[in-house]
């Protein structure tokens, strides 16, 4: 094998750029390793010199994927199916497995995820990382509540199945932990048998309070629940909104999804996206629907990835990049929480497109992870002088409404609102100190956070 | 009848991709690779993404002394995999830093061993059978480096043009047998072997090369350049004449 040192230090080769999240902001200049095989990844922890970070399908908006000055290690060619139980059902596959394959190869078994994030891009590494909730988290709880094994590649090159009774705490750091226990190589996620489609009902309601009532109403009568809220309307309209919900339909092969719809191939210019545009696009979005409501039947991707439907949509906030806000309230805690909100929002007059409202169920089980029980709401924030202090006002009125922010959308977070909206800390840290006590694992959101503790 | 593609060097992005095309087309599947621990998991992925049946084969065909051995194996292991006709997908090689070649000049051998060599004499022992056969496809990817010399990567290059230069032999040997043999000509493809490298552009995703590679050897296709614009690079390249061509930083 005279040739092995050599094909060794090809593959370890690494690609140094300024990157973004998904928001593309902030950017950070990194390099970037592409195991193909989990031999190669062990073999770069192994070797490589500075700080690292596995990162999926770079779907999180703000830096948690982002390390500046180390090496980020891109786990999207470790893609591989191990075994497919159609019986259990469950499956197994390497972590850079996207949510938009596990659908494509499941749905001819008439299968599919339990749980499913809001993109189709996002891999079951990423997912785990950040313990992502779907539309239907009161039912079926977080990615989490349905892993019966993740295999952990620590930095010592040490492989670790987990599970969450043998090795309860390591599983608990791992989920929602942002990739800073190790790399996670491989899982095994049980499965739901489902249709390929769904029945979809929308019906709209004038102001927050009744799309709340409508959703906690949803929350125990649908599979799947999920609020638009128009984020700019203010006053007596202020949190309208167009409830979305969805049975699986009754015969089973439903509409094929086509693999892409529209691509935005450019950023558009920034001030375009303004509260007038936005205003007027989420207006019409809210009046599309008749008063009545109305059902249509579409692909189960199609209900599950609406974003997808425009491939880079996050250019639509131009070169300046966007934040992502996302808190969860306690119910008691919510209908003034999110008014408060949505006030400021909207004071501010900074255009958000459509937000997001859910109701959440279970503590997830994840010593990061996000959900909790409430309701949580989504919104885009363009980047413009003042967005900062915009997130701020947001992040106190989260905080005085017992609330917390989600790391995977989150740039903005202060270090100090932490360990109160993430009582569960601590445990993560000492789970850090014992299987990385170097911190060889690191990411700028990290860093800002000061998630590793210790200064 | 079922179709059985014998796909070497099968743990390469290129083949794997290659490999899921054809599943999804029908065919049954023989993953040949030498790592064993690399190859179970892409021969899974292929069975579970396509469906197809799947057999797996741990073997070195660097290595000159099994190749008789080898030719017989894959081709009764392929055999016993459908009833329709075997083909055959290579996308074995080694493409070591010109540098690194600089330094240990012994790596020169390895390199035409790996990529020239060891795969025109398996492909010299599996000829007789495919012409027994009278049917069937050859598709082997040689470079689009073989085309013209360059100071920075000329022992690859070479080692190319040498299997590029058999491969157009062999096509028209096995041609009245029914037998057809495409020549992949790839340009940058998005691999280990070209990640972080500097100078490349327009890479393509190995799954996209694939799909193009797939179409073009069904329609019967001699040469196939992917991304397909490398026809025209090369066209031009070669058309750059020696005296001016030297003087070139390529």
């Amino acid at each position: 094998m005279a040739d092995l040192p050599l094909d060794a230090q090809r593959r370890l080769r690494s690609a140094t750029a300024v990157r973004g999240g998904w928001g593309r902001y902030p950017r950070a200049t990194m390099s970037a390793w592409r195991p193909e095989s989990p031999e190669d990844a062990a073999a770069l922890l192994l070797r490589a010199d500075g700080p690292l970070l596995p990162v999926g399908g770079l779907r999180s908006y703000g830096d948690q994927a982002l390390l500046t000055g180390g090496g980020a290690i891109r786990m999207l060619r470790l893609n591989r199916f191990l075994a497919l139980d159609t019986a259990t059902p469950a499956v197994e596959c390497e972590a850079g497995v996207t949510f938009g394959e596990l659908l494509e190869v499941l749905a001819p078994h008439g299968l599919s995820v339990p749980v499913s994030p809001g993109t189709r891009f996002v891999t079951l590494g990423g997912a785990i990382a950040n313990d992502v909730h779907g539309k239907n988290h009161d039912r079926f709880g977080a990615v989490g509540a349905h892993l019966d094994w993740i295999d952990l590649l620590l930095v010592s090159g040490e492989v670790r199945r987990l599970t969450p009774s043998g090795t309860p705490e390591l599983f608990a750091a791992t989920l929602g932990g942002c990739g800073l226990t190790g790399l996670i190589l491989r899982a095994r996620l049980r499965l739901q048998r489902t249709s390929q489609a769904v029945e979809v009902r929308y019906s709209r309601h004038d102001n927050l309070e009744a799309l709340m009532a409508a959703l906690v109403e949803a929350r125990n009568a649908a599979s799947y629940s999920v609020a638009w809220l128009d984020a700019v309307a203010a006053g007596a309209r202020l949190g309208r909104g167009v409830l979305e919900t969805a049975e699986p339909a009754a015969d089973t092969d439903g509409p094929r999804a086509s693999d892409r719809w529209l691509a935005l191939p450019f950023d558009l210019p920034g001030g375009l996206l303004n509260r007038w545009t936005v205003g007027a696009f989420n207006a019409l979005y809210y009046r599309r629907i008749p008063v009545g409501g109305r059902t249509r039947r579409l692909p189960l991707a199609r209900f599950l990835y609406p974003l997808d439907a425009i491939g880079g949509w996050n250019r639509l906030y131009g070169r300046a990049g966007f934040h992502q806000f996302q808190c969860v309230l306690p119910e008691a805690t919510a209908p003034t929480g999110l008014a408060r909100i949505l006030e400021r929002v909207t004071a501010s007059g900074r255009a958000s497109f459509l937000a997001v409202l859910k109701t959440l169920g279970a503590e997830g089980a994840g010593h990061l992870s996000f959900p909790r029980p409430g309701f949580t709401l989504a919104l885009d924030i363009p980047r413009r002088p003042g967005s900062l202090e915009l997130l701020a006002a947001l992040e106190r009125l989260t905080l005085e409404h017992e609330g917390r922010v989600y790391l995977a959308k989150d740039s903005a977070l202060s270090a100090e609102s932490v360990p109160v909206m993430y009582p569960r800390l601590p445990a993560f840290r000492r789970v850090l100190a014992e299987v990385d006590p170097e911190a060889r694992l690191q990411s700028d959101m990290a860093r800002r956070l000061g998630l590793r503790g210790g200064g | 009848m079922r179709p059985v593609w014998i796909v070497l060097g099968a743990t390469s992005p290129l083949a794997r991709a290659f490999a899921i095309e054809a599943g999804r087309a029908g065919a049954a599947l023989l993953l040949v690779a030498r790592d064993a621990e690399r190859l179970a998991p892409v021969a899974a992925d292929a069975a579970i993404r396509t469906g197809a049946e799947v057999d797996t084969l741990v073997a070195d065909f660097a290595e000159p002394a099994g190749l008789a051995a080898l030719a017989t194996t894959c081709w009764d292991r392929a055999g016993a995999l459908g009833d329709g006709p075997v083909c055959l997908f290579a996308a074995a090689g080694t493409m070591p830093d010109q540098a690194q070649i600089d330094a240990q000049p012994e790596l020169v051998r390895r390199v035409f061993a790996v990529n020239a060599v060891s795969l025109a004499e398996l492909l010299q022992r599996l000829a007789p059978r495919f012409e027994a056969q009278r049917g069937g496809r050859i598709v082997v990817v040689g470079s689009v480096a073989a085309e013209r010399g360059r100071p920075s990567n000329y022992v690859y290059g070479a080692s190319k043009a040498a299997l590029q230069t058999y491969l157009q032999g062999l096509r028209g040997r096995l041609f009245p047998a029914g037998v057809g043999l495409t020549t992949v000509v790839p340009g940058f493809l998005d691999t280990a072997m070209t990640y972080g490298l500097p100078g490349t552009f327009l890479v393509a995703a190995p799954e996209t090369a694939a799909r193009r590679i797939w179409r073009a050897a069904a329609r019967g296709r001699e040469v196939v350049y992917v991304p397909w614009f490398w026809r025209w690079i090369m066209l031009v390249i070669r058309l750059i004449p020696e005296p001016l061509f030297k003087r070139l930083k390529l």
